[in-house]
């Protein structure tokens, strides 16, 4: 009976735990999940599609990469109860002010049309012409929004992150070998062929979708808007660990689908390879569209917000989701405007959709360095940081990715400026 | 009306301007050699995007 007793108590404790974690946890599961965006997806289709399960053991390095970069705007929002583009300013004055906060606003843009690129494109497969996709996006991203309230936001959003899930199911359909898998993608190892120019650039366009500027702008903008405490960073620090880990998991799981049926085929986008699948299994090929759709879904959401609290803190107008529409015009405003703007370049006739995809990536390195600098200088501020500053420890762990990040992001970069480069 | 809302606009950005005109981050030897990085690897940005469309031209 005692025996009982004690284990009721346990599951009990367990289930409270889970329960606060749910209450607490959003920005940084949201975060991690939006970080598999339409670009993020085809990078992971194309790597399994060139490496089989050969850079599974890879992926799972990038879980410690994302976590100690995104788990440092945690504490830097719950503490200075600033969002990043207010934090650079405050920081480092009107020059890096302005720079980072109009470069951020330009990438996002641009950011946004690859979702909608992404979105369209998915939806395409089903039958779905790209205007109304636009028009359906919009007013659904709106409704989000518009209800006045950051938690049913959140909840809202993390139904979208259960749906990014379905690269699970979708690999299980395809029986991928259990040894294979094993052996080839948890022993790390160079792939057939050792350390080409080709492997170098899967590792760079891997390693570049992990981290995205527009990431740091969002979780610390979501977690002072959630209104996170310093008593509750830990709690902020599990959300964004368990967000690294779902984010890889997923990531793995996309590159099993297209390990297994699609080896040896060069895949330019994950609309493309939605169809191939379809072609051979047609339910892992549908799994593959809906989570294209997702992921852009996902990814649009978090940047046109991310744009917009930066924006708002700036500007110092109210830029909340607590706030009603009358109450923060501009807020809202700007969200729906870069949403509209974003979708109506996907519609243009031969719009240069490609050139925009390629220069992205350029000009994201233009504004990752800075905003990554800025981050872990922040974090060495005693003055505002007190007990939550970088110890010795975590300043050697976040500078080597940095450094790393860096590096690797824009050489990925000039890849797309210079596409000789690496061949 | 579209000069008010100009002219409001311009005032908001000499205000932020004016508000963060003082960098509140100690500015150490590891501050400025950072801020200094950044502005040589941003210039060289440029210059190679500069570069690649006087060859594209």
């Amino acid at each position: 009976m005692f025996k009982l007793s004690n284990i009721y108590y346990e599951f009990r404790r367990i289930w409270k735990a889970i329960t606060l974690f749910f209450i607490i946890s959003g920005p940084g599961l949201v975060v991690m999940i939006a970080d598999n965006d339409a670009g993020g997806i085809t990078t992971y289709a194309a790597t399994g599609a060139k490496y089989g399960y050969h850079l599974i053991w890879f992926l799972i390095i990038l879980v410690p990469v994302a976590y100690y970069v995104q788990e440092m705007t945690v504490r830097l929002g719950a503490v200075t109860k600033r969002g990043h583009g207010e934090a650079i300013f405050a920081g480092f004055g009107a020059f890096w002010g302005w720079f980072s906060l109009l470069d951020l606003l330009f990438v996002n843009w641009l950011t946004l049309v690859t979702e909608f690129i992404g979105m369209t494109s998915a939806l395409r497969i089903f039958g779905v012409p790209p205007w109304l996709t636009v028009i359906g996006v919009c007013i659904i991203m709106l409704i989000m929004v518009v209800q006045g309230r950051y938690w049913t936001w959140e909840k809202i959003a993390i139904l979208f992150c259960l749906v990014n899930l379905i690269y699970i199911p979708g690999a299980f359909l395809v029986n991928p070998s259990v040894h294979d898998i094993m052996h080839d993608g948890f022993v790390p190892h160079l792939p057939p062929g050792g350390f080409t120019n080709d492997l170098f650039f899967f590792i760079m366009a891997n390693i570049g979708t992990t981290i995205a500027p527009w990431m740091l702008f969002f979780q610390q903008s979501a977690v002072v808007d959630k209104g996170t405490k310093e008593k509750e960073i830990p709690w902020g620090k599990v959300d964004t660990f368990v967000g690294s880990v779902v984010t890889v998991v997923v990531a793995i799981f996309i590159v099993l689908v297209t390990g297994t049926i699609l080896k040896g085929v060069t895949i330019d986008d994950a609309a493309q390879a939605s169809q191939i699948l379809m072609k051979t299994h047609k339910y892992a090929g549908v799994f593959m569209a809906i989570g294209l759709f997702d992921a852009g879904f996902l990814g649009a959401v978090c940047i046109s917000l991310a744009s917009s609290w930066a924006l708002g803190e700036v500007f110092g107008w109210a830029h909340s989701l607590n706030n009603k529409v009358r109450e923060a015009p501009w807020f809202y405003g700007f969200y729906f405007v870069s949403l509209l703007t974003a979708g109506l370049v996907v519609l243009i006739p031969k719009a240069p959709l490609v050139l925009i995809t390629l220069f992205v990536q350029v000009v994201a390195v233009t504004l990752l360095p800075a905003a990554l600098v800025f981050l872990i200088l922040l974090l060495n501020n005693k003055k505002t940081m007190g007990e939550y500053t970088n110890s010795l420890w975590q300043n050697i762990v976040v500078s080597t990715i940095v450094v790393a990040v860096v590096i690797l992001s824009t050489l990925y970069g000039m890849s797309a400026l210079f596409p000789d480069m690496f061949k | 009306m579209i000069r008010d809302f100009f002219s409001h606009n311009f005032a908001k950005f000499h205000e932020i301007n004016r508000k963060y005109a003082k960098p509140n981050v100690e500015m150490s030897g590891w501050v400025k050699a950072s801020l200094l990085f950044l502005r040589l690897y941003l210039i060289l940005l440029v210059g190679l995007l500069l570069y690649k469309f006087y060859t594209l031209l």
